[in-house]
């Protein structure tokens, strides 16, 4: 079945320069092999379409039981050159959350 | 053990925490954050036009406000409250608190030294766009390199009450104690690792205690008196993180783990001036209420080379805002936009970009925003970037126009036109270790 992501986990996100880093976390650790199976770069970077203007790469830490996308030219310029509201991409981690992600029953409750 | 504490996550931060942390309980060292990337800039400007200023203001009446208790109770501070006047920043604390011994850490600001450093070959290529720095060696503002904790220590190591540094990295002030009182050493690079992730997870204030966190965030108890972050270090590396008992706020794994990924890059290898600490070796425990224990780190060998900041002059900006009532509230502002742009092409004006955002509907999220059907309101919010000032200031005058001559219900325009503003962009290279000599001097 389909699910948010906000139900296996929660998320912090900020900037360095005109990239977007968005880390996020399990909330039960067993959950974290569904996070590394389901959220893939691609996704993500299919999921914001336009807004990342380049590629998106992803690094994971199991001992946090999270993952860590850096999303490359994705804030307008960034810094002092940004036009946008949310210039330091402090809301892109809430955005990400409602990406949907396919998991079985027993994967959830396992 | 060690008790170091975070009080100011940036400039602007809660100007009561650092009070209350040395007020409510017992910490040793109390770490203050001022600087962000473009800080530096408008720091040296203030000291071009006065050379008594270039220091975050606020920090002098602060340690004034302190002083005594800092006194009874046996807390140094470490602040890079100097920016690019460490040395006038330490005479107003010392006017304002004269009992206090005042140490600045100098050498960061590299300004002077561009012509040198391009004449040695060192091209300082921008690391996001690997663009050579001569480009725009005659726009250059500030430059700085990033320092790391042993300076601090050795700042520390005079007996100062007060270490004042300009560029010194956030993650150093946290770092600096721990080699001081602990004695470790420029190759223990576990222990310099552990003492860098403390300084992470402390940097930002009040966000690893349960500011800004998604967790259950409603049932974070009475963030109108949160307790800023408190480190207890350990000789070993390891160290628990924790809060004053009753201040506000939620101090647990999952609000640690939020702070561990901001603003992360590669968490194999988070470069520092003393360090290249590993976050993928980090071990949580919950350790009791509002106490998580933090071990295991390791780190490897630091970098040969120091990262500088430079700010430059890039251009200028202009952000503008109408807002239009339902009913079609959203087709009014499109409408809007359009007319705008289309004035703007007929004017002939060129603009690195022009960037609309319906607020209350896409500014945030934008095209991934849940779609939303006929709200009571939107702000048309629409900016301009260029590096013409005149084509910038023409685009201030083209919204309130709108009011009589574009859709209907046109209002919110009672700020009058948007100023517009110089942008000072920010140049991240690097520079061999070797160029950097830091030096220690007391204040009297």
């Amino acid at each position: 079945m389909k699910i948010a992501l906000t139900r296996l986990a929660h998320a912090r996100s900020g900037d360095k320069g005109d990239t977007s880093n968005i880390g996020i976390i399990a909330y039960q650790e067993r959950h974290y092999p569904l996070l590394v199976r389901e959220v893939t770069p691609e996704r993500v970077k299919a999921f914001f379409g336009e807004m990342v203007k380049g590629e998106v790469e992803r690094y994971e830490l199991p001992n946090l039981g999270a993952l860590n996308f850096l999303l490359h030219e994705a804030l307008g310029g960034g810094g002092t050159l940004s036009l946008r509201t949310d210039a330091q991409g402090k809301t892109l981690g809430a955005a990400l959350l409602r990406i949907e992600i396919e998991v079985s029953d027993d994967e959830l409750g396992a | 053990m060690i008790r170091i504490a975070n009080g100011q996550g940036f400039w602007g931060d809660w100007l009561e925490a650092p009070v209350r942390l040395v007020e409510q309980g017992p910490i040793d060292y109390l770490v203050l954050d001022y600087l962000a990337e473009v800080t530096m800039s408008i720091l040296q400007k203030q000291k071009q036009h006065d050379a008594n200023s270039g220091y975050a203001r606020d920090f002098p009446p602060l340690i004034g406000r302190i002083a005594k208790l800092m006194k009874d109770r046996d807390v140094k501070v470490i602040a890079n409250a100097g920016g690019v006047n460490p040395t006038a920043c330490a005479r107003e604390v010392r006017r304002l608190a004269p009992s206090l011994k005042v140490a600045v850490v100098l050498g960061d600001d590299v300004l002077g030294r561009i012509d040198e450093f391009l004449d040695k070959g060192y091209t300082m290529e921008n690391l996001d766009t690997g663009e050579p720095l001569k480009t725009i060696r005659d726009r250059i503002l500030s430059a700085n390199a990033y320092i790391g904790a042993f300076p601090l220590a050795v700042a520390l190591g005079t007996g100062a009450d007060v270490v004042i540094a300009g560029r010194s990295t956030d993650t150093a002030l946290t770092l600096a104690p721990m080699i001081h009182d602990f004695g470790w050493g420029e190759e223990d690079w576990d222990l310099l690792a552990a003492g860098t992730i403390a300084g992470h997870l402390i940097e930002c204030g009040a966000q690893v205690t349960g500011g800004n966190c998604q967790v259950d965030w409603q049932s974070i108890p009475d963030l109108a008196d949160i307790g800023y972050p408190i480190i207890e270090a350990e000789p070993d590396g390891s160290f628990s993180i924790t809060k004053h008992p009753g201040t506000g706020g939620r101090v647990s794994r999952d609000v640690i783990k939020e702070q561990l990924l901001y603003e992360l890059g590669d968490p194999a290898s988070h470069i520092t001036p003393d360090c290249v600490a590993d976050f993928t070796t980090i071990q949580l425990r919950d350790a009791g209420p509002d106490r998580v224990r933090v071990c295991g780190i390791r780190g490897r060998a630091r970098t040969p080379m120091l990262k500088l900041s430079v700010s430059y002059m890039y251009g200028w900006k202009a952000i503008g805002t109408l807002v239009y009532s339902a009913p079609q509230a959203v087709e009014k502002a499109q409408s809007a936009d359009t007319i705008v742009r289309e004035r703007l092409r007929q004017l002939g004006l060129a603009f690195e970009e022009i960037h609309t955002e319906l607020f209350g509907v896409n500014a945030c999220h934008g095209p991934v925003a849940v779609p939303c059907a006929d709200p009571p309101e939107v702000q048309l919010r629409i900016g301009v970037r260029g590096r013409d000032r005149e084509a910038v200031d023409r685009f201030t005058r083209e919204l309130i126009p709108l009011v009589l001559s574009g859709p209907p219900t046109g209002t919110g325009y009672g700020e009058g036109r948007p100023p517009v503003r110089e942008v000072v962009a920010y140049w991240p290279a690097l520079i061999p270790r070797e160029e950097i000599q830091t030096r220690v001097e007391v204040v009297e």
